[in-house]
């Protein structure tokens, strides 16, 4: 009896010590792509990069849980019952937990002078850490992007962010809650570059800036690229799953083959599962920590008890930016109207309540935790 | 069944609360209370809260 693990970020370790905890006896492989033990990811756009944080808490790996370790040796291809890892090992399995995560996302076309960096892994964040001076430029206006220029004021850096639409975090948070976080980042020294893209980077030995799709050129002497992730599925080609806009599972995440069958004793939890969410109604693939956490845990005990509990988590979020936590909770992205049921959008405490079609399909809170539970409560319970 | 919440690694996310409101409730000051009197008969759901808990703050003894 041997489980495979492929992925060995948060969504990887869980499921393994999930697996443990629920029982299963057998040999048990976590393979992951980066040399390093299960780590958290979060701090690396956040206190990893300014000092707060020492890279020793970020483990989250420990010894009680018995697991024999791939590491810095990716999954390259599924045949069969068998996992193919890069160096060419075979893994034959009665199990497998497909939680291979994502990759950074560049945009097509672009030069990548030294200087130019993604941030998705602990090497990216030192690599980062290390080369942080002067006037950054973000692109891209998502969570990491906004988590970075906070981190750049918090460190003296100047900071400015280019994304083609309107306002930062615009297609998660709305318009209205956008508007807010663009401000509380401009009155912290974040320059927005919005509507706009870089079009291409200057300087050959090293980036001195980049030139806009508005014609504009930006100085800077650290750019990164922060314009989000695609699921790992790569290594799934010819595989025969459903890879489409991630790895397709069930309500009970077991992967399911191209004609919509599950494949058996295969499931997948974290960044790279779009399953079908019992009370979402649709397929989803979320890309928040919680969802990677309790994911895997459920993954887990599908794959050892069969389907019993259908993986309802509701996705949640938060993110630190400029001193304030924002929460959020839902769908709210899929808002069409939004109300504020605490506090108002001048301050730096409310909580906005999201509706389609007069159904609440999301909250987000600045600074509210409290209350954000209990939006939490209403959403489940509606 | 024992429960303690590390007052240094805890946030205030109240992830807790959500996955068992009866045992753990954040109050107007965003401080966490334990319920410890419900931890036993609710043990799925104090592993689910340990589970979600982004800081990891929350330490379960069998």
């Amino acid at each position: 009896m041997r489980i495979v693990v492929a992925g060995a970020g948060l969504a990887g370790w869980r499921a393994a010590e999930a697996l443990r905890a629920e029982g299963f006896r057998g040999d048990l492989v976590v393979a992951g792509a980066e040399a390093h033990r299960p780590y958290d990811r979060p701090p690396l756009s956040k206190g990893l990069l300014t000092g707060a944080t020492g890279e020793s808490t970020l483990a989250l790996s420990d010894s009680d849980t018995e697991v024999t370790w791939r590491l810095g040796n990716p999954v390259a291809a599924l045949r069969g019952r068998t996992v193919v890892l890069e160096d060419g090992e075979e893994l034959d399995f009665t199990g497998l937990v497909i939680a291979t995560g994502a990759t950074p996302v560049v945009p097509a076309g672009l030069n990548r002078p030294p200087g130019v960096h993604v941030l998705r892994t602990l090497d990216d964040a030192r690599a980062l850490r290390a080369d942080l001076t002067g006037r950054v430029l973000v692109l891209g206006a998502g969570f990491i992007g906004c988590e970075l220029a906070s981190t750049c004021r918090d460190l003296g850096l100047g900071v400015a962010v280019a994304d083609p639409l309107p306002h930062p975090l615009v297609r998660v948070l709305g318009e209205d809650v956008a508007r807010r976080v663009e401000r509380l980042h401009r009155e912290r020294g974040v320059r927005w570059l919005l509507g706009t893209q870089v079009v291409r980077f200057l300087g050959t030995d090293r980036v001195t800036g980049a030139v806009l799709s508005d014609g504009r050129v930006v100085r800077a002497d650290v750019v990164v690229i922060a314009t989000g992730v695609r699921p790992a599925t790569g290594w799934l080609a010819g595989s025969g799953i459903d890879v489409s806009g991630g790895v397709r599972c069930d309500e009970y995440l077991r992967v399911l083959d191209e004609s919509g069958a599950v494949v058996p004793g295969v499931v997948a939890a974290g960044d790279v599962a779009r399953w079908t969410h019992p009370l979402l109604g649709a397929p989803v693939r979320v890309e928040h920590w919680t969802t990677a956490a309790l994911g895997a845990a459920a993954a887990a005990r599908t794959l050892l008890h069969g389907p019993q509990t259908p993986f309802d988590a509701v996705p949640s979020f938060w993110s630190d930016q400029c001193g304030l936590r924002i929460q959020g909770v839902g769908l709210p992205g899929r808002g069409e109207h939004v109300e504020l049921v605490h506090g108002d959008l001048a301050g730096d405490k409310f909580v906005a309540r999201y509706s389609a079609g007069g159904r609440h399909v999301g909250s987000v809170a600045f600074g509210l935790p409290r209350q954000l539970a209990l939006e939490r409560r209403r959403l489940t319970s509606a | 069944m024992n429960v303690e919440v590390d007052p240094v690694l805890c946030e205030s996310h109240g992830q807790c609360e959500f996955a068992a409101p009866e045992v753990f409730s954040l109050d107007d000051e965003a401080v966490l209370h334990i319920d410890h009197g419900s931890v036993a008969s609710l043990r799925e759901a104090v592993h689910r809260a340990a589970r979600a808990c982004p800081t990891r703050a929350i330490r379960i003894a069998e």
